[in-house]
């Protein structure tokens, strides 16, 4: 009977199903900053297949994915956290859960978003599903001082990290029970600007603006506290004016070495990730805002900030240099690549347009259309912790 | 604020610049960010002279750099004068 009973299940699934099934592996979508809209993409014929508008103010937004990869939930800098649904081309739910916002995490299993502040400084969990507010953690991190929260990840048993750029904190919090946080404090160092997850889960990184160095701490020992890594990698040198911070997240693993940008130079510090200490610096043609490893971690691909942010240099982790540098467009904000790294997509701000690359020739191989572009999110990212 | 207004053309790049990459930090709505808002009821109560320095030259154990090699000190305060009451789109 129960056979039967599945049996007639798929039948009528089948017949129900006849519209257009399609999976969610090769889609995305494009921020479109200045005008509130986000394009959404298609990898595999490289073209834009819908746009949606609405989401307000989405200079520095940043997306994440549900594990489906059917859903983004698109942090905005005006505190917007907006849902869509990547299949039906819709917003599915919209909220304005802060004052100023700088992007937000999913946890492992899929069920809490979380969004971090700027104003006020802190974080707030948010059912996935409704978003409706689960529970919020104020960086509060001296009484009545509050400070701005950056390079929020997510980590192991829906624990999130971050750190805290005027407390000069990282900081756990663990949303296994979600309307009861628990969070633990590491001091740091100073103004910590950014951070990120290694691919693995285990260590949270934040780069320090303050003061020359990163922070780490070891998230499968944290009672050991957070420590210094890279220390004095200027080496008392004078730092050149910081046009714009360098972005962690989407850093890069490649090899067992990391790569990361060296902040106020024009260099990418390669760190051996077995001992943590610098193993070498590559010199690139400007200050690296995204250092990025194409999939497969052969190579690292570099954006850099103002004034030379029409140029990226592209690193062959084998050679250990810079085999190819290319002006792909003006005001070059970020890098996606394709699934598997066959292409690598990269926004063109100033010529309102997102163009296409094969990294193997370096041909160009398509462009799309979109208004001042800065995030380019794909689906893959649904899969991976610390994206 | 006497200086000689930028032309056109340059006022469109300051304007750009202001936006886009001032933007990074302070929001391209200057609502703020990791820098502070610079809308005109953030800025009231501050000396535009001290506000073009800041642009010009810096503010020492703060993010924010000089930006003296893209701009003129008369270009850094025609930018605090519209900053100050109402920048344009």
């Amino acid at each position: 009977m129960r056979l039967l009973l599945s049996l007639f299940l798929a039948l009528l699934l089948n017949a129900c199903a006849t519209p257009q099934l399609r999976g969610t592996g090769d889609l995305g979508l494009i921020i479109e900053r200045s005008t509130g809209h986000v394009t959404l993409v298609n990898t595999t014929s490289r073209q834009p297949y819908a746009r949606i508008s609405g989401l307000g103010d989405l200079s520095h937004a940043s997306a994440v994915y549900s594990r489906d990869g059917r859903y983004a939930y698109i942090f905005g800098r005006d505190g917007g956290l907006t849902k869509i649904d990547l299949l039906e081309a819709r917003i599915v739910k919209r909220i304005i859960q802060s004052g100023n916002a700088i992007g937000g995490s999913i946890s492992q299993d899929g069920r809490i978003v979380v969004a971090q502040n700027y104003t006020p400084g802190g974080i707030k969990a948010f059912d996935a599903d409704t978003l409706e507010l689960l529970s919020e953690v104020p960086a509060e991190f001296a009484p009545g001082q509050f400070s701005k929260v950056v390079g929020l990840a997510d980590t192991a048993g829906n624990k999130f990290a971050y750190a805290l750029f005027e407390g000069g904190e990282i900081r756990v919090t663990d949303f296994s029970n979600p309307k009861q946080p628990k969070t633990q404090r590491f001091p740091a160092g100073k103004q910590p600007y950014d951070g990120l997850v290694t691919p693995d889960g285990r260590h949270f990184l934040t780069g320090l603006f303050g003061e020359d160095g990163v922070a780490m701490l070891d998230l499968w020992q944290p009672e050991k506290g957070a420590r210094k890594i890279l220390e004095n990698y200027g080496r008392g040198q004078e730092k050149l004016p910081v046009f714009k911070m360098p972005h962690l997240r989407g850093w890069s693993v490649a090899q067992g070495k990391a790569y990361l940008p060296a902040i106020g130079r024009h260099e990418v510090l390669i760190v051996d990730v077995a001992t943590w200490k610098e193993v070498g610096r590559i010199p690139v043609r400007g200050q690296p805002v995204f250092v990025m490893a194409r999939p497969d971690g052969r190579q690292i691909w570099v954006n850099f900030a103002f004034p030379d942010n029409g140029k990226v240099d592209v690193i062959d982790t084998l050679a250990g240099q810079v085999v190819h540098r290319m002006e792909p467009g003006k005001g070059i904000l970020h890098m996606e690549f394709a699934p598997r790294g066959e292409n690598v997509w990269l926004s063109a701000r100033d010529d309102n347009k997102v163009v296409i690359y094969s990294t193997e020739t370096f041909a160009k191989v398509g462009e799309i259309p979109a208004d001042s572009p800065s995030g380019i999110f794909f689906t893959t990212r649904a899969a991976r912790t610390g994206f | 604020m006497f200086a000689a207004e930028p032309d056109a053309q340059r006022q469109k790049e300051l304007v750009h610049l202001v936006r886009q990459d001032c933007g990074s930090c302070h929001g391209m709505t200057l609502k703020g960010g990791l820098g502070p808002a610079l809308l005109p009821e953030n800025l009231r109560d501050k000396p535009a002279e001290g506000l073009a320095a800041t642009i010009y030259y810096g503010r020492p154990g703060t993010p924010m750099p000089p930006w003296s090699q893209f701009m003129s000190e008369a270009e850094a305060a025609w930018i605090v004068d519209k900053l100050m009451t109402h920048f344009p789109e």
